[in-house]
């Protein structure tokens, strides 16, 4: 490759360096740690869309225009989900994770990065279909306050329902998952016996601190974004969410053999990224 | 002669017919990572792996996220998830929206590796039936990269490699026996 090319190349990655620290000084929202290659593609994306002459100009319109820095948000947290993604992972979690939970007089729960919460209305369904709802309580949380009131809303266009019921099928639904929505015109409202015991919130997994004790923690596809080192960071929020006994579940392609607190867990269902917290003494 | 250091190879219909052929040719000592996106059902099982591990002297597996790539070692991406390539040249998976209608994407795959590996990149089309890593085999090609094509009169589908051919990303077009013969003279330090 040429001098020229080099040069754009690395001024191109300064200019995104300094975009991200701007908001991170500005708004808090800390980007500096995600997977370089992903919040570049991002933000390159957004800077096509956007007209401007050159990312610079990006970074003054982040700082002065709060929609603006809205936009890049939501093109950072790519918040594609499914309701029960990965049917698999949700099967096993009804066969043999429910068994454990029932062990317990009361069930705390906490979804980390559930993005619009489809993954949270899944488990919300997975409780009542095994008789443990009611017992249970669901904190589902994000950092994108505009996912989260998706999330609260329980709102799903219509024509992801073929998709998300043959997930339920394939997961070992007992119902029909139709059951569980009621349709107004081209959409599927969750019913609000589902949201009774689900509370949503906005948490920041980098910059916050435990959100609460819990048994079980799903943090699905998040820990994809985030470097070696973030990650690290954000399982020992987890280690400190859990008592000994307690869940971890991640995503089917998110491992934590190479955590240093990997052996805080022992692998209960290794190949679904289902962790078991070990009892200290 | 450059010293590359990476393979990465896209492919669509036709594809797993193309990369046995591909495979087969290659040399037991071949040394470059190789790392393949093969458009593929979101809900299929990994049967590619076992089926290229038949045909290929190199080991296949699946990309794993943060992993990074290795001599005598073949990649492919998971279904549903696209591949990226990170500055220091380990592996990212992220599910963000299709690309040209692919997850994986092949233009995903080849510009973030062009730019990790810049000039010593060989990137290389294979059969398909849509244009997806065109432009990511012409930004390979514009840093110095080697690049090829699978020519397509060879190609089980053509439009991949002529939408390849089209967007002037090609420095060779080539048959599938030819493009191992290459590859495998780069890898022992012969031709270039
Ligand atoms: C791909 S979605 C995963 C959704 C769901 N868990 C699933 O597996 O289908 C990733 C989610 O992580 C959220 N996220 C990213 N960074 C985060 C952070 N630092 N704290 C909390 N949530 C975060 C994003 O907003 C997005 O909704």
């Amino acid at each position: 490759m040429n001098k020229n090319q080099n040069d754009t190349l690395e001024n191109q990655d300064i200019e995104i360096r300094l975009l991200v620290e701007a908001i991170y000084q500005k708004y808090g929202y800390d980007f500096r740690n995600y997977s370089q290659a992903h919040v570049k593609r991002r933000i390159l994306n957004r800077f096509n869309l956007s007209g401007m002459k050159n990312i610079a100009e990006m970074i003054h319109e982040a700082l002065t225009n709060t929609k603006f820095v809205d936009l890049i948000l939501m093109d950072l947290s790519i918040t594609v989900t499914e309701m029960f993604r990965d049917p698999v992972f949700y099967r096993e979690l009804r066969e043999e994770i429910m068994p454990l939970l029932r062990n317990y007089p009361f069930i705390k729960i906490w979804h980390a990065g559930c993005s619009s919460g489809e993954e949270v209305y899944s488990m919300a369904i997975l409780l009542k279909e095994e008789g443990l709802y009611e017992r249970a309580q669901i904190y589902a949380t994000d950092f994108n306050p505009v996912i989260i009131k998706q999330a609260k809303d329980g709102v799903y266009p219509l024509n992801r329902m073929k998709e998300f019921t043959l997930n339920y099928m394939k997961a070992g639904g007992k119902n029909s998952l139709s059951d569980y929505y009621t349709i107004h015109y081209d959409s599927a409202r969750l019913l609000d016996v589902l949201k009774k015991n689900i509370v949503f919130a906005t948490h920041n997994l980098v910059t916050d601190g435990v959100f609460a004790e819990v048994n079980l923690v799903v943090c699905r596809n998040v820990l994809i974004y985030f470097n070696r080192q973030l990650q690290d960071k954000v399982i020992k929020l987890f280690v400190d969410s859990l008592p000994g006994g307690g869940i971890l579940c991640l995503g089917s392609k998110e491992s934590l053999q190479f955590s240093s607190h990997y052996s805080e867990f022992n692998p209960l269902l290794p190949q679904e990224k289902i962790y078991i917290r070990k009892v200290t003494l | 002669m450059k010293p590359y250091k990476a393979v990465v190879i896209g492919s669509s219909a036709g594809g797993l017919n193309a990369l046995k052929v591909l495979f087969g040719g290659l040399d037991e000592h071949f040394s470059l990572p190789v790392i393949i996106v093969q458009h593929i059902s979101p809900n299929a099982e990994n049967y590619l792996i076992h089926i290229l591990n038949e045909f290929s002297k190199l080991k296949v597996k699946e990309a794993d996220e943060k992993e990074m790539p290795g001599t005598g070692m073949a990649y492919l991406a998971p279904p549903n998830y696209h591949l990226l390539i990170e500055p220091d040249c380990t592996f990212t998976l992220t599910i963000g929206e299709r690309v040209n209608y692919a997850r994986p994407s092949i233009d995903v795959l080849f510009e973030t590796a062009a730019e990790a590996y810049k000039d010593q990149l060989i990137g290389i089309i294979l059969t398909g039936a849509n244009s997806d890593g065109s432009k990511g085999l012409k930004k390979i090609r514009d840093f110095g990269g080697l690049t090829l094509v699978q020519d397509p009169e060879t190609a089980e589908v053509d439009s991949m490699p002529r939408a390849a051919i089209q967007a002037d990303a090609a420095d060779r077009i080539l048959s599938l026996e030819e493009i191992a013969v290459l590859l495998n003279g780069i890898s022992s330090g012969g031709v270039d």
